[in-house]
């Protein structure tokens, strides 16, 4: 290998390793590119799709997209940004949202991410889904309510070794499931210790007895852009 | 049970990639997969519970809860619907007793919807318990009632009803003439599989899907792997395991040509596939079967037989210590699974959800292992190709898109059928030879193809002008552009995956966005939203289904401007809901119907 190689995003120059993803290239370069479904620490997934962006001329997932050298990303441009935007919108009104009455209020990575772009309202029609709370587990709650299928309690519990969750179904009827006999919780094994217990970027599975703890006001997004704490995650 | 499922898992071995094939099983015997099942399965193959659930509610033809012990689908296609289906399904829903969408209170009979089931040319068309009836009508119908009054198993119905015709109108290429079994092999090798590749190169065959990827490429990819591909693991490379996989899950409304392929042309099928092992060097491939097509499962296997007791299949091929040999796996009725990786993934026993690329198949297939993924008409060609070499084909053609096409023909038209052509034939030429009269328009590549109108019959089938999987829908001007995109709009939204946000969301909100146009409480906005719900669900989805479910809406927008602006009401506001419809319940309630119980929906001057 000699030299590094570069990429540019809007502009600006940015080193990658070999095998990184744009985005993997972004946040190391401290450049914000939002997301949802991406998290560092686990596989790429690839579906939210609010890490679109622009690989010369093409969309493309950044966080599951290889840099290569020479490429022209375009990130945060306001076509882009309305887009995700819009994305954003759709997965408020395919579920059911209510921050004002959610736990997850101001700690919420889907709440933070419509401030980032700036969400003054949900633009769809609601679709109202009928969606199952599961509260059996003496210390998780899950409320598919709030699911926006990221999967990364999947990813997380299957690489602890458990497979508690997993996203079952086909098309706008997809949901949660939980990997036990009663279809339960209670009954699967799930620990409040495990990782997945504590992935969740909404409001959909939640530790109990914590929610309240920090009051609404004083919470991580009441007072940080997302893009500023996921930056600084990723530098830790 | 538990001995059911003991036995069915012995005869798959415990493959947890077979899960598909045992879950058809358990539904057969039981009209349902119980949970019991579910739970013996998850011991026995050793997978988690949340896969198995994944897959019963990811495929049409499982259920979770029991069916009929006649489990009907009506095929849904618009060529079903152009050929009577509504009338048809009333009739056949009201003979036996049971509602569409319902389970009869007996546990005898059960009716639904289904996609497209690849009988357009000889609809409309039902699945009963899994087996195709075409040509319904009263009289069949009837037919079919009693023989479910009588509980005769459909295995025993005649073959009247069970019969399901190629109806070639106009043969070409590939479709005139059988090869000798085993020609092409024999030719290959004669002629060395590295020249043989050369041939295929030459003879600038393209994928017949629909998208064209360069055929000898991707074998020589999947042979050689990526020289400069970062993601691919180089170790992988190094290993021989390969396979070859056929996809023979044609789920695009209107497309049945390869019914006939798999019929008729069997042979030269898997004599193309076995060429393509014995030059990437697989000793094993997959025919990935539509659900649809179960009728074509044991003839196919028949074939498969019949090639391994004359030396063209199994061990040492020909004598030339090549070994390669061909498994059927069927589908369950998911459309997604026609895209490669999301076949990928079903043959492996899982839902049906298309995967992030790099790495593409050819790298990194099934089980991760370098795999080729061709369609039928594909493997067909490559045998015709591997015997008559390179030139023999692209003297066909134009200069893109060398060879024939061959197109499965429906709607409006004298005589429905497949019909074979060089590329670059005029539209005109095919609605002349199928006489089609009166001519609207022309769904060609089916809902997720292009949509042209009667001013665009100069335009040629090829690579570079209408690219075409072989969905040929022809429509006369008695038929409306509106009945026929909500259809299709309908379809995508059933059949999307879920995977990607766009897709998943967008596509049911275009579906409720449409509807509300189509029954007149659009607006100039809703027009306008609907337009960019359609960009975005195609710009920005994961896989070809989310950036082609967009196609009706966005190629009928552009052909039919002023249609569209007819159907809009002429206020500049509508809400997403009708109004009035919503007070239906309140009306019933008070046994109210008087004027004053309505609200006019109309601005007052």
């Amino acid at each position: 290998m000699t030299g590094t190689k570069h990429i540019t995003i809007d502009g600006q120059t940015v080193p990658f390793e070999e095998g990184q993803t744009i985005m993997e290239a972004a946040a190391a370069a401290g450049v914000y590119i939002p997301h949802l479904c991406h998290h560092p620490e686990f596989t790429p997934h690839g579906s939210c799709k609010l890490c679109t962006v622009k690989v010369n001329g093409r969309s493309a997932s950044s966080c599951t997209f290889p840099a290569a050298e020479g490429q022209e990303v375009l990130n945060n441009s306001d076509e882009l940004n309305a887009d995700r935007k819009r994305l954003t919108q759709m997965l408020f009104v395919e579920g059911n949202h209510f921050c004002p009455s959610c736990e997850k209020s101001g700690n919420c990575q889907l709440q933070a991410v419509g401030y980032h772009l700036n969400m003054l309202d949900n633009h769809y029609p609601h679709f109202f889904a009928l969606r199952d709370v599961d509260a059996s587990h003496p210390d998780v709650l899950v409320d598919r309510n709030r699911c926006i299928f990221c999967s990364l309690c999947v990813r997380a519990s299957h690489q602890e070794g458990k497979d508690v969750f997993g996203i079952v179904g086909r098309g706008i009827n997809k949901h949660l499931a939980v990997n036990s006999e009663s279809g339960k919780l209670a009954d699967s094994d799930l620990s409040v210790d495990d990782r997945a217990a504590h992935i969740c970027p909404t409001g959909a599975i939640l530790v109990r007895g914590t929610a309240f703890k920090v009051p609404i006001g004083q919470r991580l997004y009441d007072h940080h852009d997302i893009d500023e704490v996921s930056l600084g995650a990723s530098h830790e | 049970m538990e001995s059911f499922i003991k036995q069915l898992t012995e005869k798959y071995q415990h493959q947890s990639t077979q899960l598909l094939m045992i879950l058809r099983e358990v539904q057969a015997q039981y009209f349902h997969v119980p949970s019991q099942a579910i739970d013996l399965l998850v011991t026995q193959l050793d997978v988690p519970k949340t896969q198995i659930l994944g897959v019963i509610e990811f495929y049409s033809f499982l259920s979770a809860t029991p069916r009929g012990r006649y489990d009907i689908y009506i095929s849904d296609s618009i060529t079903d619907h152009m050929l009577g289906k509504k009338a048809v399904a009333d009739y056949l829903c009201e003979k036996l007793h049971t509602p569409l969408g319902t389970v009869r209170a007996d546990g005898l009979v059960s009716i639904a919807n289904s996609s497209c089931t690849g009988l357009c040319d000889q609809g409309p068309a039902i699945l009963v318990n899994g087996h195709a009836v075409g040509r319904l009508n009263k009289a069949r119908i009837d037919e079919i009632a009693a023989l479910i009054q009588q509980k005769t198993p459909v295995t025993e119905w005649p073959t009247s009803l069970l019969q399901v015709d190629d109806n070639v109108q106009k043969s070409g290429l590939l479709l005139d003439s059988h090869l000798e079994k085993g020609a092409a092999i024999e030719a290959a090798w004669q002629r060395g599989l590295e020249q043989t590749l050369h041939e295929v190169e030459k003879a600038g065959l393209r994928g017949r899907g629909g998208a064209g990827y360069t055929t000898a490429w991707k074998w020589h990819l999947c042979y050689e792997g990526y020289e400069e591909d970062s993601f691919c693991d180089i170790s992988v490379h190094k290993q021989p395991q390969r396979y070859v996989v056929c996809n023979a899950d044609e789920g695009e409304p209107g497309t049945f040509k390869d019914r006939i392929l798999l019929n008729s042309y069997a042979h030269e099928l898997i004599e193309g596939m076995t060429l393509c092992a014995s030059i990437i060097k697989s000793n094993q491939g997959f025919i990935y079967l539509r659900g649809e097509y179960l009728h074509l499962y044991s003839k196919l296997n028949a074939v498969i037989a019949e090639r391994r007791a004359a030396g063209l299949l199994g061990a040492n091929i020909l004598g030339k210590n090549f070994d390669f040999d061909v498994e059927v796996r069927l589908g369950l009725g998911a459309y997604i699974c026609g895209e490669e990786s999301a076949l990928i993934e079903s043959l492996e026993g899982k839902m049906g959800v298309p995967r992030n690329r790099p790495p593409y198949p050819v790298t990194s297939g099934y089980l991760n292992k370098p795999t080729v993924v061709n369609n039928v008409e594909t493997f067909v060609a490559a045998a015709h190709i591997g015997l008559h070499g390179g030139d023999w084909f692209a003297a066909h053609g134009t200069e893109k898109s060398k060879g024939t096409k061959i197109l499965s023909i429906s709607g409006d038209c004298a005589r429905p059928g497949i019909y074979e052509y060089p590329f670059g034939t005029t539209i005109k030429t095919i609605l002349e030879d199928c006489g089609a009269e009166d001519v609207l328009g022309i769904q060609v590549g089916g809902p997720s193809g292009t949509f042209i109108s009667n001013k665009e019959f100069d335009r040629k089938i090829a690579f570079e002008d209408l690219a075409t999987g072989g969905s040929f829908i022809i429509f006369n001007s008695s038929r409306d552009i509106f009945e026929i995109v909500r259809n299709f709009t309908h379809f995508f939204a059933h059949e999307s995956c879920g995977f990607c946000t766009p897709c998943r969301v967008g596509t049911s909100l275009m579906k409720n966005q449409y509807d509300k146009i189509c029954t007149g409480h659009g607006s100039t906005g809703d027009v306008r939203e609907l337009q960019e719900i359609a960009k975005l669900v195609k710009s920005t989805s994961h896989c070809g289904l989310g950036q082609t479910a967009a196609q009706p809406i966005l190629t009928t927008l552009e052909r039919y401007p002023e249609l569209y602006n007819a159907k809009l009401k002429q206020i500049s506001f509508e809400p997403g809901f009708d109004l009035d419809g919503s007070l239906a319940i309140a009306r019933k309630l008070t046994g109210r119907d008087d004027s004053n119980a309505h609200l006019a929906q109309v601005e007052e001057e």
